[in-house]
């Protein structure tokens, strides 16, 4: 597993986190052994998951809806019980333990505030309801008000607040528990675009400061991506690719993952197609050819090893600074194994930089260089060589 | 159109004073004969003007009562009366909050079998199960008690379904936040269920206090000394039909005090009750 080193900035004078917040307290790693959910219906949410964080690493779960990514962290959470296998806590299995005992603070993607609470209370309430001195509650919540930004507002009532200060509040009730582990379930989806990438920015700084172990679930690629130490991609209750994020970005184990990673997603097509197949040779008998759409150049030539492709221009889509060209190839080919962010067969899109594009209708030769080439077997599950 | 608007409006003021005055008049009346002599309303020369008996006729309603049938002061009548639908309304209140939350957040067997029989009751009323909960009260000894007064009108279908509708509506991710911040069940009825429900126990409060304060037939039943009657009872029994001479005065008096308790509730509660109709907001 790719696992990025994390500086550690325990005895930064400017950290608004005095010692008592110092990353030395615990080591937190979380582990799942097979672990498994099934529902008293039967239906397997959850078919047996490994993941590894290490402590004070960033892991994302990604994966599209209804997948399970969202059961798995209410489990570690302690708030969904566990049908299967090991959850463990900073060495400790904490199967059977209550969520308030797990010590993890958990970020709920309403926020879940207390509506008739004020902000300092909403705050304060987890460390009241553990027997915390007033003045201890206190000086944790200015704390993290501080870091925040939340001090103006701290007698207000959330319905006052606007959804980005909410949803700080939210994060203010995780963080002032100084837990073992941060759970974060779709936080950013109630925000609108802006707020999220500024608010993506401010969740991970804020994790690297208080190097904290943190479980994220996500349904946005991007976001995965740009948060994740550990990025865990996830279809229907089972783990398709733990690893480093760009890792997974340039060698995708499935074509789920191929598909999933990466926007406007990978362009599969079956090597049976005879375009395709005369020039691979050998590699990929009845497999699948997965090709970036950023990896394609137009161009007239055939790089030694690489693969060109004759398309006829369909659609231009413009975004200034890149621009995607939807093709369709030339002859049509079976159907590729069905994958969500799979293209209707024979459609390719590339992606090229600037805004100057071939006009529509025109035929044109896309190749992509040998080392940018993904082959995977016929039934997408497994990657072919490196 | 734009010529009619005015000429609209007087129309639907006009109606809507039509409106007012019959409902209105009544209680000017009762107001009105509650300061005149007995005397000239049994004659039936009762002036739509206030006569100067007010100050006599209420002395004499709230400390003394009629001199006929029932000689009980109208002021201990209220006392009674008040204490039946506060305990009402509160029982009732206290009693159906705890089984909805019981029966929302809780998975216990025979769950929904308990809803539903819960839910049957609310065809069951006072009148229809009266001779069984008359004999119950009475085995258990609580006639003439406020016990016995309160007691088998407040387990309530009505508001056990109404608490049980507004739990279903508050997010589950607030109990499961509550679990994370280590509340345990009563931590989190009493943090968090009880502050949001504080409109819907409002609205609750105003319509049930009323329910109690107009109870007759309960009353009368199991209430036969003077001194545990009710105000809606004692009204019914100022009015004699037989040959003596009912006392309007005292009569109307009574019936003007019994209006002023459910008025005070409404006008005291109207912001809140209102709220906890119509409001949304979670």
């Amino acid at each position: 597993m790719g696992s990025l080193h994390l500086p550690c900035v325990p005895t930064n004078p400017h950290s608004p986190f005095p010692t008592r917040y110092s990353p030395v307290q615990s080591m937190a790693n979380v582990t799942l052994r097979n672990v498994r959910k099934t529902y008293p219906g039967g239906f397997e949410a959850i078919k047996g998951v490994d993941v590894d964080v290490g402590d004070g690493q960033f892991c994302v779960l990604v994966g599209p809806s209804g997948c399970g990514k969202s059961t798995l962290l209410r489990m570690v959470a302690g708030l969904e019980t566990v049908t299967g296998g090991e959850i463990d806590i900073g060495g400790r299995i904490v199967n059977q333990v209550e969520p308030a005992d797990r010590d993890i603070a958990m970020v709920f993607q309403n926020y879940a505030l207390y509506p008739h609470m004020s902000v300092f209370n909403n705050m304060a309430y987890g460390l009241r309801n553990r027997g915390m001195k007033e003045a201890e509650v206190k000086t944790r919540v200015d704390e993290a008000a501080r870091v925040l930004e939340l001090t103006p507002m701290l007698e207000r009532k959330p319905r006052q607040l606007s959804g980005g200060q909410r949803q700080r509040v939210a994060m203010g009730r995780a963080i002032v528990r100084q837990p073992k582990v941060f759970l974060f379930d779709e936080p950013l989806s109630n925000l609108d675009a802006k707020l999220r990438i500024a608010m993506r920015v401010e969740i991970r700084k804020l994790q690297r400061r208080l190097n904290t172990t943190s479980i994220y679930v996500t349904h946005d690629q991007l976001e995965a991506m740009t948060l994740a130490d550990v990025l865990v991609v996830m279809n229907g209750g089972q783990v398709e690719q733990v690893g480093n994020p760009l890792a997974i970005y340039e060698k995708p184990a499935t074509t789920f993952v191929a598909s999933f990673i990466g926007a406007p997603p990978m362009n599969l097509m079956s090597t049976r197609a005879d375009e395709i197949k005369s020039q691979l040779g050998g590699a990929g008998e009845a497999g699948i050819l997965g090709i970036r759409p950023e990896d394609f150049v137009i161009t007239d030539q055939t790089p030694a090893g690489g693969i060109a492709l004759p398309l006829t221009v369909e659609a231009i889509e413009r975004v200034g600074a890149e621009t995607f060209v939807y093709g369709t190839r030339a002859q049509d080919e079976q159907r590729v194994a069905a994958t969500p962010g799979e293209l209707p067969p024979g459609e390719v899109i590339v992606r090229i930089p600037g805004s100057v594009a071939p006009p529509i209708g025109q035929k044109i030769r896309v190749a992509a260089v040998r080392a940018k080439l993904h082959l995977f077997s016929g039934d997408g599950r497994t990657r072919l060589g490196a | 159109m734009v010529e009619e608007e005015g000429f609209r409006r007087y129309v639907a003021h006009i109606i809507l004073w039509i409106g007012i005055a019959i409902v209105a008049f009544p209680v000017y009346i009762a107001i009105i004969a509650s300061t005149q002599d007995n005397a000239l309303i049994a004659n039936g020369q009762m002036s739509l003007l206030p006569g100067g008996h007010f100050f006599e006729v209420y002395y004499q309603t709230i400390f003394v009562g009629t001199s006929g049938s029932t000689r009980e002061p109208v002021g201990n009548m209220m006392l009674n009366s008040l204490v039946m639908a506060l305990l009402i309304a509160v029982g009732k209140i206290a009693i159906s909050i705890i089984s909805a939350y019981a029966i929302v957040y809780f998975r216990f067997p025979f769950r929904m079998p308990i809803f539903w029989i819960i839910f049957i009751t609310l065809m069951l009323p006072v009148e229809v199960r009266i001779y069984p909960t008359y004999k119950i009260v009475a085995d258990l000894h609580m006639l003439d008690s406020y016990a016995g007064l309160s007691l088998p009108l407040i387990a309530s279908a009505t508001a056990t379904l109404l608490f049980r509708q507004f739990f279903m509506t508050v997010p589950d991710e607030l109990l499961e936040a509550s679990r994370i911040d280590g509340a345990g069940p009563l931590r989190f009825f009493w943090d968090t269920l009880l502050p949001l429900s504080r409109t819907n126990m409002a609205a609750l409060f105003v319509i049930l206090f009323i329910l109690g304060w107009n109870q007759y037939l309960w009353p009368l039943l199991i209430t036969t000394r003077d001194d545990m009657q009710t105000i809606q009872v004692g009204i019914r029994k100022m009015i004699t039909t037989t040959d003596a001479l009912t006392e309007w005065p005292i009569v109307m008096a009574t019936a003007v005090l019994a209006m002023l308790p459910p008025v005070f509730v409404v006008v005291a509660m109207q912001k809140l009750f209102v709220r906890g109709l119509v409001e949304t907001e979670k």
